[in-house]
């Protein structure tokens, strides 16, 4: 039976752990694998919070939301027959992992599709904003948006958007900081767009999806620049964030010239439930069916090939539930912003000399994709990961950042096959960011055989790669070091510049070469992610 | 939208059998030699063409210059006039049918960059000129039959457009045409054309054969499906997959009352 009210923490810091002699060893993500390590005395670990209890009639929820609108009339009353709408959808980058069918997506689609067929509204396109990701596959969609809404609409009516598309974007003007907006041409010319968000991680949903969701190259080179990134402390901080200052921007211009209804969910943050759920366990408190289970897994995946360990995470979706539903004009975002900050936001007493973070085997780009490349370990060390807190970095400037991932040389050439021309021509001649959007990024982005991979083949766009490694120029800049444990080969961690350890304890005493002894370390147990208020 | 970047002084160059289209030289042959003046002499080289497939095959497999040489013989005393005469309806009947879905557009989206279409092929000129006006390239380089008195005499004029011969022939072209190389495109669905991949500073693998397939994944070349269909993106099974919930098993329309 559901629990009535959501469960209460124990302790109000019981997030953050410190070892002790007696402490034991703690588990993170190495891969496609799980590595167990013990810690250095002192050690804080940083632990996501719990997840909040989901809403028990999630369809109740947004209904709700779509008749109770912030700052907008409701949807019902927006529409009139013969009008022409289009509905924008997230792509499949968010959730991680996958979530369990059916996608909140679907149930919010299918509320808004039966709407307007009862309000006599047939013109509707449904579009995967997926900006410059890649295309997702027929299957993906159809999981995504359930099998209603896929045979009612699949593929006339229900496709992905193409931002390479020059008979299909159309150009809505400047922003007074001079950045192009570019949009979707069916979008901008539909009497009514609905947004549906799946609102996972602070930096995005708001003004970012219309402005990025559905634009173009051209646009988007805007605000996806190493110094927009530099400049925002931290990306996921969207008050202090360039980014989210640019998406503003493009998305004044955006609801000012269309009409727009956002419907946002946030999502509660229980990644492993079930015989998996210890994974998300304070190791202090694991149990003896915890500790087998941990074994069995860990020997399982210890004697299993790469794919097949690859494949046993990928068919694991996650159990995430609807924690809350806002609709109505950009501005439901501060109510998405705070229900999913109260959901993952844990408060931290200062930042730390040294920190430490397992890599999991997926990122937004690389959801059933053959592996995460090591572009994409980048992003998710020195781009997401780095960038997950508040107030001051949980890093401190000039810190040393330890990360766990194998750093295979392993790409996906259905999905990413610029990012194999990034890394072995771009980054082996210059890891400069600067250098990188100066000379390299519109070659890549405007060869023809990338942008007919990104159009009608399911690859990223050809400046994708140039973008991600961007993400991580803050990351760069702001650490002094950074330590890969575990890498299976000396080549990848060279050419992003990073060192190489056997072991945590290594990797801690490299650290403390350049920290000092008394050096502060802290490590983030993730998956699920949390964002550090760092006091 | 915005305007494009164009690329200068580019050129792309196109392998055509395999990479545009599905078919290949022995089926424009057998396609003519099912064309006779009379029935009895279009089953005589219809069967023949069938049986020699073998050989032609093993020659192939053993020089491309063997199977130019044995196949182009089978051509020996075809009239030129029926030859180009028949080449729009080869088009029209076999090659227009088996352009891959996504070859046009590829070539637009490089057309759009600014870059110079150009097919080599070592099919016979003839047969792919109607293609190339279907497609819009600025050049086509392809073998040509000899002909003495209008009839062909089952040799090809030299050079033979095929391997390091279409490396070569593109280098002159290139300097003729003021075409960066380093900045051009080369697409081709064989190991035997790696020649002209590696002349170029973009080479990329169209609907690889096995061994093209492991260089390109060797030397980290982009590698395209053009015989995928745009809308059904088969090359990836499902991953992740959960069964759907069991009240989505009988789908119904989402209209819940008529419109009037």
């Amino acid at each position: 039976m559901r629990a009535i009210r959501p469960k209460t923490r124990t302790h109000p810091r019981e997030h953050v752990v410190t070892i002790d002699t007696d402490s034991a060893p703690r588990i993170m993500f190495y891969g496609e694998n799980l590595m167990i390590e013990d810690l250095p005395i002192g050690t804080r670990v940083i632990y996501p919070k719990r997840p909040m209890t989901g809403i028990a009639n999630p369809k109740a929820a947004i209904r709700y939301a779509l008749n109770n609108p912030d700052n907008s009339e409701p949807l019902h009353a927006l529409l009139k027959p013969g009008m022409k709408v289009s509905i924008a959808v997230d792509d499949i980058s968010m959730p991680l992992p996958i979530m369990r069918t059916p996608d909140v997506r679907q149930l919010v689609l299918e509320i808004v599709c039966e709407m307007l067929a009862d309000h006599g509204v047939d013109d509707v396109h449904i579009i995967i904003a997926l900006g410059l990701h890649r295309r997702m596959h027929d299957w993906e969609i159809k999981r995504m948006v359930g099998e209603k809404v896929w045979n009612e609409y699949w593929p006339d009516r229900l496709y992905n958007h193409d931002g390479c598309d020059p008979d299909g974007m159309v150009v809505l003007g400047h922003t007074p900081h001079k950045e192009l907006v570019e949009m979707n041409r069916r979008v901008a010319e539909s009497d009514l767009t609905i947004y549906v968000n799946l609102n996972f991680v602070p930096m995005n949903g708001g003004n970012k999806s219309m402005a990025v969701g559905l634009c173009g190259y051209e646009s988007l080179k805007a605000h996806h620049t190493p110094a927009g990134i530099v400049k925002s402390n931290s990306f996921m901080d969207p008050p202090k964030s360039y980014l989210s200052h640019s998406f503003k921007r493009q998305g004044d211009l955006i609801e000012k010239t269309l009409k727009v209804f956002h419907i946002e969910t946030v999502l509660n943050n229980r990644c492993f439930d079930g015989p998996l759920s210890f994974l998300t366990k304070n190791e202090d408190e694991f149990t003896e069916a915890d500790r087998l289970k941990f074994s069995a897994m860990k020997w399982s995946l210890d004697k299993l090939p790469f794919a097949a360990r690859r494949e046993i995470f990928m068919r694991t979706p996650a159990a995430y539930e609807l924690i809350g539903c806002y609709a109505g004009g950009v501005e439901c975002h501060d109510k998405t912003l705070a229900k999913q900050n109260e959901q993952n936001c844990v408060e931290v007493d200062g930042p730390a000399d040294v920190l430490i973070m397992g890599i999991p085997y997926i990122s937004p780009y690389n959801v059933n994709s053959k592996a995460l490349n090591p572009l994409l370990v980048q992003v998710m060390a020195l781009g997401y990961f780095y960038h997950m807190y508040r107030n001051q970095p949980i890093l401190r400037d000039g810190g040393v950042l330890i990360l766990t991932h194998p750093c295979s040389d392993r790409f996906d050439p259905v999905h990413h096959p610029s990012y194999i021309e990034f890394f072995n021509r771009v980054l082996t001649e210059t890891t400069d960011s600067y250098t990188i959007e100066q000379k390299y990024q519109d070659e890549l982005a405007y060869n023809p055989s990338y942008i007919e991979m990104y159009r009608r083949g399911n690859a990223y766009h050809g400046a994708h790669p140039c973008f991600m490694w961007y993400w991580g120029q803050r990351g760069r800049e702001k650490t002094s070091r950074v330590i890969v444990v575990g890498a299976d080969n000396a080549t990848v961690p060279a050419i992003m510049g990073w060192e190489t350890a056997g072991s945590i304890a290594e990797a801690v005493a490299m650290a403390r070469g350049t920290m000092g002894r008394s050096a502060q370390i802290s490590m983030l147990h993730h998956p699920p992610y949390m964002i550090s208020d760092v006091m | 939208m915005h305007e494009q970047h164009k690329y200068k002084h580019s050129a792309a160059f196109y392998d055509v059998d395999g990479t545009l289209i599905s078919t290949n030289i022995v089926h424009s042959f057998a396609f003519y030699a099912s064309r006779q003046p009379s029935l009895a002499e279009s089953a005589r080289r219809t069967v023949k063409t069938a049986l020699s497939i073998p050989v032609f095959w093993a020659a192939d497999k053993l020089s491309r210059k063997w199977f130019n040489e044995i196949f182009y013989r089978s051509y020996e005393g075809a009239s030129e006039d029926r030859l180009v005469v028949l080449a729009e309806e080869l088009f029209e009947d076999v090659i227009k049918p088996n352009i891959y879905p996504r070859a046009k557009d590829l070539i637009e989206e490089s057309k759009r960059a600014g870059c110079r279409q150009v097919l080599i092929s070592g099919a016979l000129d003839f047969t792919m000129k109607p293609l190339a006006k279907y497609l819009g390239v600025d050049d086509l380089i392809a073998n040509k039959l000899e002909f003495v008195d209008n009839y062909a005499t089952g040799k090809l004029a030299k050079p033979f457009v095929a391997g390091a011969t279409k490396a070569d022939i593109m280098r002159q072209y290139a300097k003729a045409h003021d075409i960066d190389l380093a900045n051009s495109w080369a697409y081709t669905d064989s190991f035997s054309d790696y020649p002209m991949l590696a002349i170029v500073g973009h080479p990329t693998a169209c609907n690889p054969d096995f061994r093209l397939r492991t260089l390109a994944r060797s030397y980290d070349w982009p590698i395209l499906d053009l015989a995928e269909d745009v809308e059904r993106s088969v090359a990836r099974r499902p991953q992740g997959l959960a069964k759907p919930p069991s009240d989505l098993k009988a789908p119904r329309r989402l209209r819940s009352k008529p419109i009037h």
